[in-house]
């Protein structure tokens, strides 16, 4: 039996009518609202496998509403205190799990010392999505062409997680397993996202392209570029779209290492980048297409890059 | 039977008590349960916009939310703007510009309009139209409705 609400009945134009009240779209669930990152783990543990953490909900919700997952048990951590709390340290930034992309968008530690994450946040979805969408969520969802599993890659953000044996930290590069498969286990939660510290004077550039605004990337670049003496001493490309996770163009990373920063260097990482990647062809975009937004993106987040550092330089 | 939820929240300045279910979404709970039916339901899944409500101050996707997430939430609806007689000055912005056709993506804009402009209260055509990318209308074009916003947020600027 489907319990339904009552109906409503209003008076419009002198007329009473009834309106039918529809069956509620999610199938049940046990809803249990965590009060601390404690309860929340052992709801989970006590649920073997069959409780789900809610958040922001923009993608457990949609996928509920679809009925392609039925969890027994909703574990919301919405309310546990602390938990979105954003921080500098000496090390670099401590980003809550639970804060939310505008938040995140919009905090002066990141406008200042992250700019590619605030600039990345800007291509997800809408505000209304921004407003209640959660960092946490979106690398525990891991969808491929998704941007802040995207950003963690680049920036090789630690991922700090607690489960019933107690904490471990989880490098980004080791957390993305495949297509919306992480190294989570079912007991865990993410609490935490350590984004370490970039060197004075990087230079960076996101870019990508989607169909229409606020969708997912068809293809995503992000690069960094620190330089010394006129030669690049680290460059970091990170691609998503194009595989079942997002990764790093370590090929093109090293085409660019001890060189300067000049349009060759940059055009040959741009192929590299470009020939290393197997896109798969799907209803948006063929493999064909994907491989050609490869070059052309990573051209051009070398070359804001490098505009940036040049100027922060001087 | 299946386990019900005391929920207290304050919607356009009233506040109302109901038990319901977990499943119920946000969006369900005042067009059914509250009676508000000014706030439209277009896909359910978080594309369309048409469900957009402010909720705590900040705009949100009301079908991506359950009921019981809102308990004890302050919720602003297309209903607790003006009136027939006294319409709010976006609603006004809206008419003047014949910024809607059929009405049904109004509701939604008009919320996202509301947070829009609480953010950034002199948006640039750039911020109107990236604020308002999430909301989909398929009578108007757009135009009319960036140029209702733009008239709101030149307003502001003067
Ligand atoms: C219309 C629309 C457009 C969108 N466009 C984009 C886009 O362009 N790019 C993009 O990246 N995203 C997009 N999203 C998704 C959005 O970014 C989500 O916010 C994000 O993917 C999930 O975060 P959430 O907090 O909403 O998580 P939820 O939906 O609450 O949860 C998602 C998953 O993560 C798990 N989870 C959540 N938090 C934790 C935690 N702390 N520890 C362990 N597991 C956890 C949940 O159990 C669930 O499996 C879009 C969503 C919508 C509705
Ligand atoms: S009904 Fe909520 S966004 Fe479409
Ligand atoms: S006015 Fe008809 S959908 Fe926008």
């Amino acid at each position: 039996m489907i319990p339904q609400q009552p109906n409503v009945r209003v008076r419009i134009l002198g007329i009473q009518w009834t309106r039918v009240c529809r069956e509620m779209k999610p199938p049940p669930f046990k809803y249990i609202a965590a009060g601390s990152i404690e309860d929340a783990t052992s709801a989970l543990a006590d649920n073997g496998g069959d409780a789900k953490v809610l958040a922001g909900g923009q993608s457990l919700v949609p996928m509920l509403n679809f009925r392609l997952l039925a969890p027994a048990v909703l574990v919301d951590i919405n309310r546990v205190p602390g938990l979105d709390v954003v921080e500098e340290n000496a090390d670099g930034l401590a980003v809550g799990a639970l804060a939310r992309h505008h938040q995140l968008q919009t905090s002066p530690p990141v406008g200042a010392r992250y700019p590619v994450l605030a600039a990345a946040i800007g291509h997800v979805g809408h505000l209304a999505i921004r407003n209640r969408g959660t960092i946490g969520g979106s690398l525990a969802h891991a969808d491929p062409a998704a941007e802040l599993p995207l950003i963690a890659r680049l920036l090789d953000a630690e991922i700090v997680v607690i489960g019933a044996a107690g904490p471990r930290i989880i490098a980004a590069r080791d957390f993305f397993l495949g297509a919306h498969t992480t190294a989570l286990e079912a007991d865990e939660i993410i609490t935490r996202i350590d984004l370490p510290a970039l060197p004075p004077g990087t230079g960076w550039g996101f870019e990508e392209v989607t169909r229409r605004a606020g969708d997912f990337a068809l293809v995503a670049v992000a690069a960094t570029v620190s330089m010394a003496d006129g030669q690049v001493t680290q460059a970091r490309i990170a691609l998503a779209g194009v595989g079942e996770s997002p990764a790093r163009a370590s090929a093109a990373e090293s085409v660019l290492s001890g060189q300067a920063l000049e349009d060759d260097a940059i055009d040959a990482a741009s192929q590299s980048a470009r020939d290393a990647v197997r896109p798969s062809t799907d209803l948006h975009a063929s493999a064909d297409y994907r491989r050609h937004l490869v070059g052309v993106l990573t051209g051009r987040v070398l070359n804001a890059a490098w505009r940036r550092t040049v100027r922060e330089a001087s | 039977m299946t386990e019900q939820h005391a929920i207290e929240m304050v919607v356009n300045g009233v506040t109302y008590a109901r038990k319901v279910e977990a499943r119920l979404l946000l969006v369900d709970f005042l067009r059914d349960t509250l009676g508000l039916t000014g706030t439209h339901i277009g896909c359910e899944h978080g594309v369309c916009g048409a469900c957009t409500v402010i909720v705590n101050g900040a705009s949100a996707r009301s079908c991506l939310c359950f009921a019981v997430q809102a308990d004890g939430a302050v919720i602003e609806t297309v209903e607790g703007l003006g009136s027939v007689d006294d319409l709010d000055p976006v609603q006004q912005a809206f008419r003047v510009h014949h910024a809607l056709q059929c009405g049904f993506c109004t509701p939604g804009m008009l919320m996202t309009t509301i947070d829009l402009l609480r953010k950034c209260p002199s948006a640039t055509d750039d911020d109107i139209r990236n604020g308002l990318s999430g909301n989909l209308c398929r009578c108007t074009g757009y135009d009319n409705i960036v140029r209702a916003v733009r008239a709101m947020a030149g307003e502001r600027r003067e």
